[in-house]
């Protein structure tokens, strides 16, 4: 009987089960494309962000903006530096001089800081694991000067000067700049920072015994661009590496945080920076700690600048970042709002179906049907209504994600250096670090019209969106419905438990 | 469940003029009207005995529905007694007056009151879904109903795809397929044209005298009313015989 009369009720009353069931349907739909959407912003957030900070990190440590007195060499804070061409810099013949000079020097918003900050923040309470790195620019000339006394004095300074385009100083002469971003890192603590989040292509990564050699692990874009092999040779500061392995990022569409990985105290030695580090990434014992441990990490060093990942995913900007504001807010409030619409409609619908059918529930109470019967009844109508729009609902999220799928819009994610906030510097160091992603400025270095590696404002990684499902969305979209049904079947059954069997006798009006 | 069953059942079975199936006292029912009490039954003694035949009459708001509720277990009386199978239906639970009234009782409407979404037979099963029977026995007691009100071939239809006088035949169907001691009918041919009201008067006296019911009836016709051996007049909530 219960399944006879629910089946002849709902196919009867077909109008109300189908705007039930259409409006549960959207909502439901609604729920899964943007929980999907928003998963697959989080997922793209993230392999921005671990392409740049490494998996596993936790939060980040960088210095405070020094002030331009303390900086290099009268160029912009850890810019570029200056060149200065001796007078054995070049090889001379029919009066013009062969120049080459290779520099190594912080990248552009890295202040250095000393390395035993690395151990007091190894020391504080939950800090699970500590990485320290050297973020640096390499920025090798090369080109041909009409006469050595004009000797040029270059200085550059990165943001403000115009880059030098090729020819540009003067008759006879041609040079190019060319930059790129070296990492250095303590091999021994490969688990933690830039290097962790890459997948070997080819060779090995760094070792422990690789402290203090001259050894370069490439990242396989640069490597590319650059035609650089395992087993071949790159310069650095003047001095030639041997490369031992190419990695790239986990995320394909992503480049990883650097163009050359090398041994962190050989990169010290080598830019003058013994001692020094950039950057600290920093893991935190369990995800509870971390604004623990960044408040005792602002405590202790005030002088630094303490990141999250949550600080450092609103460092992602570019379209990703507009997407994924518009997910959370929009979508999110879109879908509660038309959930709740959604639900509103079947508790309202129950109830004024209820109301029309009083006699029908009068009548079944009178040949005695017992309230919890006829309770039953009128929720088994709601959750079935329910169910049925659940059932759309998943089927037309399915097939929505899947679209967004089959389309795959790419978005441009950037890791903004932005003039304010309190992550400015590392994502300073960021944007520097990852100038081999397409569509960097400075990228592929030394073209006229090029800028340097420390120009780059914001390295933008163009990234394709997924909108994974997962299981759980799907079981979590049915669940939402099967609530709205019973809440309207709880509403609706228990009004119609309170009507008297003698609305039977009452007659119509 | 405590029912005097051997009682009723004994009623039922043998003629027996004289066992009393209704027995009210002092019986009151008082409506909240706007913010006002409207004593819609006043009744000081009133006894029905098993098997007979009654038709109430009076002028509308006179407390014919009313008794009717009271007598089928519907609502409780506001005072009084009302001892019907050896129980007072005054001071029952509403549960336990669900059982009376699924066992016990049939009703018939006015307006049928047919389920508009379920079809004759399944109307009919209704009133045994309550009572424990299985599925295979309520189809088969459904379509005997059915057969028994004329109405065999038309077990699958919707109350929509029948006349009026086809639908409280259904109604009576369902009313008598559980075997109930006492049928109720509130004006049951008043929605009926002249035809059909005495197909369905037949019908119904038919029943009662075949199954030995106790059949109280409303009714504004008095050549219905005709038939009852018992007329009995409602007006302002009192009751007095009109023989
Ligand atoms: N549920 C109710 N609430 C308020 N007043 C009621 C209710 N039911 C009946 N009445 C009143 O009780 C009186 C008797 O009603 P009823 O028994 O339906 O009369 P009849 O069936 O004889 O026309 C009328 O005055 C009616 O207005
Ligand atoms: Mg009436």
């Amino acid at each position: 009987m219960y399944f006879t009369y629910l089946r002849r009720e709902l196919a009867g009353r077909r109008r109300q089960t189908i705007i039930v069931a259409v409006g549960m349907a959207l909502a439901i739909a609604l729920v899964i494309v943007v929980n999907s959407i928003s998963s697959g912003i989080k997922d793209a957030q993230a392999s921005v962000l671990s392409s740049v900070y490494g998996v596993g990190t936790d939060i980040t440590v960088t210095q405070k903006a020094a002030a331009p007195t303390q900086g290099q060499a009268g160029a912009g804070p850890g810019g570029g530096g200056q060149f200065d061409f001796g007078q054995d810099a070049g090889t001379s013949s029919g009066g013009t001089t062969a120049i080459s000079q290779s520099r190594l020097s912080t990248s552009r918003g890295s202040t250095a800081f000393a390395d035993t900050t690395l151990s007091t923040i190894k020391n504080v309470n939950h800090v699970s694991g500590a990485a320290g790195t050297l973020e640096l620019t390499n920025i090798s000339f090369s080109g041909t000067l009409p006469d050595r006394s004009q000797r040029p004095s270059q200085s550059q300074s990165g943001g403000t000067s115009t880059p030098p385009a090729s020819g540009a100083a003067g008759g006879g002469s041609s040079f190019s700049v060319d930059s790129f971003s070296v990492t250095g890192l303590d091999p021994a603590a490969d688990a933690l920072g830039p290097l962790s989040s890459v997948t070997l292509k080819s060779g090995r990564t760094l070792a422990a015994s690789d402290d203090g050699t001259n050894v370069a692990v490439v990242d396989a874009t640069y490597a590319t661009s650059k035609s650089l092999a395992v087993d071949g040779s790159i310069t650095i500061g003047g001095t030639a590496f041997k490369i031992v392995g190419i990695v790239s990022s986990t995320s394909t569409d992503a480049s990883t945080a650097t163009n050359v990985y090398i041994p962190l105290d050989t990169a010290q030695k080598l830019s003058n920076m013994t001692g020094k580090i950039t950057n600290v990434y920093v893991k935190a014992d369990s995800s509870a700690n971390i604004s623990t441990i960044k408040a005792d990490l602002q405590k202790q060093l005030p002088d630094t600048t303490v990141a999250t990942q949550e600080d450092l995913a609103s460092s992602v900007s570019g379209s990703l970042s507009t997407t994924a504001s518009l997910v959370s807010n929009l979508g999110l409030w879109l879908s509660i709002g038309l959930l709740v619409a959604a639900f509103a409609l079947a508790v309202l619908f129950t109830i004024s179906g209820v109301s029309r059918r009083t006699r029908e529930f009068g009548t079944l109470k009178a040949i005695g049907w017992s309230n919890w019967r006829i309770t039953r009844q009128v929720a088994g109508e709601s959750l079935v209504q329910g169910l049925i729009g659940g059932a759309c609902g998943v089927a037309l999220g399915l097939l929505a994600t899947l679209a967004i799928n089959i389309a795959s819009p790419t978005l441009a994610a950037g890791v903004s250096s932005g003039t304010s906030g309190p992550f400015q510097r590392s994502g300073a160091a960021a944007s520097a670090g990852s100038p081999g992603a397409p569509g960097a400025s400075g990228l592929a270095g030394g073209p006229p019209g090029g800028g340097f590696g420390g120009q780059a404002k914001e390295a933008v990684t163009n990234i394709v969106l997924h909108a994974p499902l997962s299981l759980w969305i799907i079981l979590g979209a049915v669940a939402l419905s099967v609530v709205g049904g019973l809440l309207a079947g709880a509403i609706g059954g228990w009004r119609a438990a309170r009507l008297s069997p003698s609305e039977a006798l009452r007659s119509v009006a | 469940m405590s029912l005097n069953q051997n009682s009723t059942v004994a009623t039922n079975s043998i003629p027996e003029r004289e066992s009393v199936m209704y027995q009210l006292t002092s019986v009151t029912k008082n409506y909240a009207h706007k913010g006002k009490t409207v004593r819609a039954l006043d009744v000081a003694e009133l006894s029905i005995p098993a098997g007979q035949m009654v038709a109430i009459q009076g002028p509308t708001g006179g407390g014919k529905s009313t008794l009717l509720q009271m007598l089928g277990a519907l609502d409780r009386p506001t005072s009084g007694s009302i001892t019907f199978g050896g129980k007072d239906l005054a001071t029952l639970r509403s549960a336990q007056l669900g059982t009376i009234r699924a066992e016990k009782i049939g009703f018939i409407f006015q307006n049928f009151n047919l389920i508009p979404t379920l079809n004759a037979a399944q109307n009919v099963e209704t009133a045994l879904a309550v009572n424990g029977v299985d599925k295979a026995g309520r189809k088969e007691r459904a379509l005997e109903a059915l057969a028994a009100v004329g109405l065999a071939d038309r077990a699958d239809h919707l109350p929509s795809e029948l006349s009026g006088g086809q639908q409280q035949r259904v109604a009576i169907a369902r009313a008598l397929v559980k075997n109930p001691q006492v049928l109720l009918a509130d004006e049951p041919t008043g929605n009926l044209d002249e035809a059909m009201r005495d197909e369905v008067m037949e019908l119904l006296e038919r029943q009662w005298r075949e199954k030995n019911l106790t059949l109280i009836m409303v009714t504004h016709d008095s050549a219905v009313a005709r038939r009852a051996q018992r007329r009995l007049r409602i007006a302002h909530g009192k009751v007095t015989e009109a023989k």
